[in-house]
This record gives C-alpha cells, sequence and structure tokens, in this order.
C-alpha cells in the first residue's frame, strides 16, 4: 500500500520514466504487431500517471517541477500522444501491407514514438533549464529521424532542411540559456541554482535588465524556430508533409506546444520583473506575421498534409499573439486555443492519413469527393476542417471569439488584423474542403480498415468544448492565466 | 577595464599579476577563435576548409582548458578533451573520408562571394560586440569584464557560423558552420563562471548525436543522389513549395 501512496505522491519522475523504459523494450522486441500494442499501452499509462498529476502536491524539486501550469501541458500531451498511438497501430499496418516500410522501421518508430515522448514529458516538468534545453533537442532529433523514415528525396529534403533549421534555433536557444544563467549567477550565486526556475522566479525582480532582454530575444528566436513562427517557419510544412502521418499530428498537436511552453515560461520570467522591456509585442508581431502568412499561403497548397502544416502555422501565430497580448482573459483565450488546437489539428491529420491511405496520394487535385465514397470519413474531415475554421459551436470558435474579443479590448487596430487574417485563412480552407469533401468521388474507394475511435474522440471533445466547458476546467484556467502574467 | 580576478592564493601582487595573465590569455583564446571564424569564411576548397575547422577546435579546446585552470573548475577539462578529441581529430578525419568516398565536389560552392561575405561577418561581429558590451555593462562583480568580453566573442563566432550556414550550398560546408557555430556555444558556456556540469556534457553530447545523425543523412542523400549540394535536393521540392 506504501508503494501505491508513494505513486499517488509523485507520479512525476515515473512520467519519464515510462517512457524511457518503454523505448527501450520496444527497441528489443521484433514483432511489430506486439509492438503497436506495446507503444499505445505505454502511451496510455502514461497518461492515466500524467492524471495523478491532479491530486499530485506542486513541488519544486532540483529536477523536475510540477505546477498549475505544466500539468495543463502534460495532460493535454499525453493524451494526444495516446489517442495518436491508437490511430498509428492501424496506420502503420496499412503502410507494411503497401510496402512503404518494413518491419525493422516500425521497431525503430515505435522506440523514437516513445523516446519522444518522454522527452516532450520531461521538457514539460523539468525544473532545470539546461535539462529542459536538452529534452527539447532529444525531441527535435527523434522527429528529424521520423520524419526522414520513409527515405524518399522528398522525405530526405524534409527531414534534412529540419534538422538544420532546428539545429539553429536550438542553438540559439542554447545561447539564450547561458545569457539568463549569466543573469542569475550575481545574485543567486555560482552553480546549480542558476538554472533552476523555482531558484529563478522567486529572484527574478534582482536581475539585470538589460541582459535579460537580450537573452529573451535569443530564447524566443530559437524556441519560436520550434513553434514554427513567422520569419522561422520553413522547415515546418516539409516536414509534416514527407513523415508519416501520426508524426505529424504529434508535430503539430505536441511538439509545437512544448516549445511554445518554454517561450511561455520565460516570458513569465520577464514578467516578474518591472525594468525589462515587454515581451508581448514580440511575441504579437511574430504571431500576427504567422498567421497573415500561413492565411495567404494556405490557397496556393497542392498536397493535403502541407495544407494542415500552414493552419498549424496560422494557430500557433494566434496562440503566440494571444499569449503576447498578455492579462487573464487573453491568457485564458491562448490556453483554451492551444487546447483545442491540439484535439482538431491531431484529429483532422488522422482523417487525412486515413484519406490519403485509400487514395493512395496526398494530391489534394486527387482527393475528391470524400463524403460520397467514404461517408464516415468523409463527414469526420468536414467536421474537423469546420472546427479548425473556427465556426461555431466547435470549441475552436470560442477559443478564437475569446482572443479577438481581448485583443479589440487591449489594442483594437491589431484586432482587426487578426480578423483579416482569420478570415483569409477561414475562406481558403472553405474553398480546399469544398473540393475534398464534395464533388465527383476521385478513384480509390477501398474502405477504411483503421479505427474512427481516436478521431471520434478528438472531435467530440471538441465540440463539447463549444457547448459547454466544465466550471472546474475554467477555473483550472483561469488560474493559469493569472500565473502566466 | 576592471581586471580583478578571485585568485584563491599569493599575495596580492601575484593575484594581480596573475590575474591579468588569465584575462590575457584567455582574451587571446576568444580572439583566436573569432578570426579562425573569419579564415573558414574565405576557404574555398573543402579539405582546406577542415583543416581551418580543425585549428578553430584545437584553440577552442585550449581555451576552455584554460577556463578551467583559471577557475579552477576540473569538469571543464571534460570538454577540453572532447573538444580536443572530436571535434579536432575525430568528425574532421571523417568528414574528408567522407568527401574522398562520395566524390563530393571539393569546391566550396558559395551562394554570396566571399567578398560580400567578409563584409557581412565584420558587420556581425560589429554587431555582437555592441549588443553584448551594452546589455552587459550593469552586471557588477568580479571576474566581469572577462565575462563580458567572452561573450561578445562567443556571440560573433556563434553569428560568423551562421553566416557561414546560410552562404554556402554544400551540406558539408553548412555542418562545418554549425559547428562552427556551437564552438561559440561551448565558448559562452565556459566562459559563463560555475555554469553547471549538465549543460556542458550535453553540448558535447548534442555535438555527437548530430554527428551521427549528419552521417546518416549525408549516406541516405547518397542512396539517391550524386552530390550533396542542398540545391541538387530542390529540384525534388516540384510544385510542393
Amino acid at each position: 500500500m506504501s508503494f501505491l501512496s508513494g505513486l499517488l505522491v509523485d507520479p512525476a519522475p515515473l512520467l519519464v520514466a515510462v517512457p524511457a523504459a518503454s523505448a527501450v523494450l520496444l527497441a528489443l522486441m521484433p514483432s511489430y504487431r506486439v509492438g503497436a500494442l506495446v507503444n499505445v499501452a505505454a502511451c496510455g499509462l502514461t497518461f492515466a500517471l500524467a492524471l495523478l498529476l491532479f491530486g499530485a502536491p506542486r513541488i519544486a524539486g532540483p529536477f523536475l517541477i510540477v505546477d498549475d501550469l505544466n500539468i495543463v501541458f502534460v495532460v493535454l500531451n499525453t493524451f494526444v500522444a495516446f489517442t495518436t498511438a491508437w490511430f498509428s497501430a492501424g496506420y502503420i499496418a496499412h503502410e507494411l501491407e503497401t510496402g512503404r516500410l518494413t518491419p525493422l522501421n516500425l521497431r525503430f518508430y515505435h522506440a523514437m514514438y516513445q523516446v519522444l515522448l518522454g522527452a516532450m514529458t520531461l521538457a514539460l516538468l523539468s525544473n532545470n533549464l539546461g535539462v529542459m534545453w536538452v529534452a527539447i533537442e532529444v525531441a527535435t532529433l527523434t522527429t528529424v529521424l521520423m520524419v526522414g523514415l520513409y527515405r524518399t528525396e522528398a522525405a530526405i529534403e524534409a527531414a534534412w532542411k529540419y534538422f538544420m533549421l532546428g539545429s539553429v534555433g536550438i542553438a540559439l536557444a542554447l545561447f539564450g540559456t547561458i545569457l539568463v544563467y549569466m543573469v542569475a549567477q550575481p545574485v543567486v550565486g555560482e552553480g546549480a541554482d542558476g538554472m533552476i526556475w523555482s531558484v529563478l522566479m522567486k529572484h527574478a525582480h534582482n536581475f539585470d535588465p538589460a541582459l535579460l532582454n537580450v537573452a529573451f530575444v535569443f530564447l524566443l528566436l530559437g524556441y519560436g524556430t520550434k513553434v514554427g513562427l513567422a520569419p522561422l517557419h520553413a522547415w515546418l510544412p516539409d516536414a509534416h508533409s514527407e513523415g508519416p502521418t501520426p508524426i505529424s499530428a504529434v508535430l503539430s498537436g505536441l511538439l509545437l506546444n512544448v516549445a511554445l511552453f518554454a517561450v511561455l515560461r520565460f516570458k513569465s520570467l520577464l514578467a516578474a520583473h518591472p525594468g525589462t522591456l515587454a515581451p508581448g509585442p514580440l511575441m504579437m508581431a511574430m504571431g500576427l506575421g504567422s498567421l497573415l502568412l500561413a492565411g495567404f499561403m494556405l490557397y496556393r497548397r497542392r498536397d493535403i498534409k502541407r495544407l494542415f502544416a500552414y493552419s498549424s502555422i496560422e494557430h500557433m501565430g494566434i496562440i503566440a499573439f494571444a499569449f503576447g497580448l498578455g492579462g487573464p482573459l487573453a491568457n485564458f483565450a491562448g490556453l483554451l486555443h492551444m487546447t483545442m488546437h491540439s484535439l482538431t489539428k491531431s484529429a483532422i491529420f488522422f482523417a487525412v492519413g486515413h484519406a490519403c491511405q485509400v487514395k493512395g496520394t496526398q494530391e489534394l487535385a486527387q482527393i475528391r469527393g470524400l463524403t460520397t465514397s467514404h461517408p464516415l470519413l468523409g463527414w469526420s474531415l468536414v467536421a474537423g476542417v469546420v472546427a479548425i475554421a473556427g465556426l461555431p459551436p466547435a470549441g475552436v470558435f470560442m477559443s478564437e471569439f475569446l482572443v479577438v474579443t481581448s485583443a479589440f479590448g487591449a489594442r483594437p487596430w491589431l484586432a482587426l488584423i487578426l480578423v483579416l487574417g482569420l478570415l483569409i485563412a477561414f475562406g481558403a480552407l472553405m474553398v480546399k474542403l469544398s473540393a475534398i469533401a464534395f464533388g465527383e468521388p476521385s478513384p480509390g474507394t477501398d474502405p477504411v480498415k483503421a479505427s474512427f475511435v481516436p478521431m471520434g474522440v478528438h472531435l467530440a471533445l471538441v465540440f463539447a468544448a463549444g457547448l459547454y466547458l466544465p466550471p472546474e476546467l475554467v477555473a483550472w484556467f483561469r488560474h493559469v492565466a493569472a500565473v502566466l502574467g | 577595464m576592471d581586471r580583478t580576478l578571485e585568485i584563491a592564493h599569493g599575495t596580492p601582487l601575484d593575484a594581480a599579476l596573475s590575474a591579468s595573465l588569465v584575462f590575457d590569455v584567455a582574451h587571446l583564446f576568444a580572439g583566436a577563435l573569432v578570426l579562425i571564424s573569419f579564415l573558414m569564411l574565405y576557404q574555398d576548397r573543402l579539405y582546406a576548409l577542415l583543416k581551418v575547422f580543425a585549428l578553430q577546435a584545437v584553440v577552442l579546446s585550449l581555451s576552455v582548458g584554460w577556463q578551467a585552470l583559471a577557475q579552477d573548475a576540473p569538469h571543464l577539462y571534460v570538454t577540453a578533451a572532447i573538444a580536443l578529441v572530436f571535434k579536432a581529430v575525430v568528425i574532421p578525419l571523417a568528414l574528408a573520408r567522407m568527401v574522398a568516398r562520395l566524390g563530393i565536389h571539393r569546391q566550396v560552392e558559395t551562394v554570396v562571394s566571399i567578398g560580400p561575405t567578409m563584409l557581412a561577418g565584420i558587420a556581425l561581429v560589429a554587431l555582437s560586440l555592441v549588443v553584448m558590451l551594452k546589455a552587459t555593462a550593469a552586471v557588477g562583480g568580479a571576474a566581469d569584464a572577462l565575462a563580458r568580453e567572452d561573450l561578445a566573442f562567443a556571440l560573433s563566432v556563434v553569428l560568423l557560423g551562421l553566416l557561414m550556414m546560410v552562404t554556402r550550398r554544400n551540406a558539408v560546408s553548412q555542418v562545418i558552420g554549425f559547428m562552427s557555430l556551437e564552438n561559440g556555444l561551448i565558448l559562452a558556456a565556459t566562459g559563463a563562471k560555475g555554469m553547471p556540469l549538465v549543460v556542458e556534457i550535453s553540448v558535447a553530447f548534442s555535438v555527437l548525436i548530430a554527428l551521427i545523425v549528419i552521417g546518416i543523412f549525408l549516406f541516405r542523400i547518397r542512396e539517391r543522389f550524386d552530390t550533396v549540394d542542398v540545391d541538387a535536393l530542390d529540384r525534388f521540392r516540384g510544385g510542393r513549395a
């Protein structure tokens, strides 16, 4: 019993340990069928552990920290990782049948999936700047390997580009991290303390503001590259379109959030110091830039996964804008939008994965009339796209509405640009959707064999959230929004 | 410039002398790293570029070793050794073998010609000096002059590495640009006094991982193409862009 209560007290270390152990197990496991099941089970266990975090005490140890902010991210992350693993089990079986992947590829893929999950959870739970940086770097490297999994010319190009841009981003982030340590060192003393979040936050008001500003610029550019914000987004569409679809879902739904989480941590560090430059305008500018750029780019897409990759850039732009705006309402809206985007976008990628498999192509021109040939799949995709485009009653509508209203309250001119960007993206998605879902079906009418459950669960959650948010969740998000400042 | 450095033992005169020595030598190494970055910018042969990169790694390892001595931080010797073994010997040799075996063009192909690149490099160094010296002006305390100027040099090396990555077309020279950028990061990390060990090891570790990944990539690229010129990859973009 004492063992069990020990688990209940502190699930945080296990959240990192379970994926790490499963990665080793999966690497040793020759059967890909069992591997897929173990992958799902390990993700499910991690998600269950993440739920235990709600009851866990808020402690900041030398290695791990559990606070209200990262619990939101961890629970969302492990949930989407779990459903994606479920989707992936059916998806990759089909890839094996068509000969795009070998069983050895799959063994590697499953092990890497767990490494990625563990690294992301570690990045979220780490109380040390350096460890967080290492974890994000590991997550990047594993996704680079997975993007290159198919070994086609395009996949190699995408992985190379992602690797190069991601490395530059991660290098800039490390430079920023070193600068933060140099800022902290005169105040908190030499050694490990200068890299511990909880210590830094306590002493933030004594730091030198000028150097902290410079540090933040590097961190925003560095981690911003991984968020996919505007001038640094070039890797994102390639990486999403050339890798296996479950990885596209994980990239969009999870990894972007983890990088955003890093930016938010540093933003709250700056917010704790009155003398620093306001981090908001920088984030708002990058956010609006991403939104507009992605909105226009959506019109010219010919590849379905690329289309939704640009839509991810658009939404990360909206989220960065909301957090840049700051204040309880905008932060609340940002958190909600992030949650809704993760759920909706991964559901869309599940649908897209099935659609690409039945049609045997990613070309938009050859994926038509889905609602006629595959009613369930087609209508699910319609529901997903309607949700992501921000139509009521989906949860995305509510969060976008909140972002827009808080923007009109604080900065009316910027709100106009925001609305313009939203409308542009909306138009593009509707144009593309009508071609994909309706009209004469294109060839490829085999039924979908894989499970629709993950997609259904995500969409149900998104539409339910649009109609009714549990008061506990609202209170929680409100509290976190207040912490973010 | 305030040159008081903490020295644990010795008379005040000794301390002052050795403090000044510590400062000057550290300065020399950091400045040399920046100069070598410029040297890398105007190489037009891959083998020569590899040699210059190895030289930079040697100087980096001397610089880190000197910091280990001056800060009395023995764990930094590990970082110095890693720089010496991996970056100065193993990586250049491996890349040279790769260039020979894959029959890669030995010429460094540039996007912008060398002259404007050098000018841009000078501008970047000036920029990093202005930014870092100004931003760190208010940070008080001992040993700061050294840390501040180290930081300015480190940022210069980082930016020059970045410049090299964007102005080169061959995959190999981009990789070298990236590693030179990491040299700058290590210079900054070791210049920050008492920076926790985790970070140094992780930096070195990430270099190793980076090499493995890059190696895999280069070989994978070789499976399909006859060249590691990144431009060749662009052909396959088709209408996807």
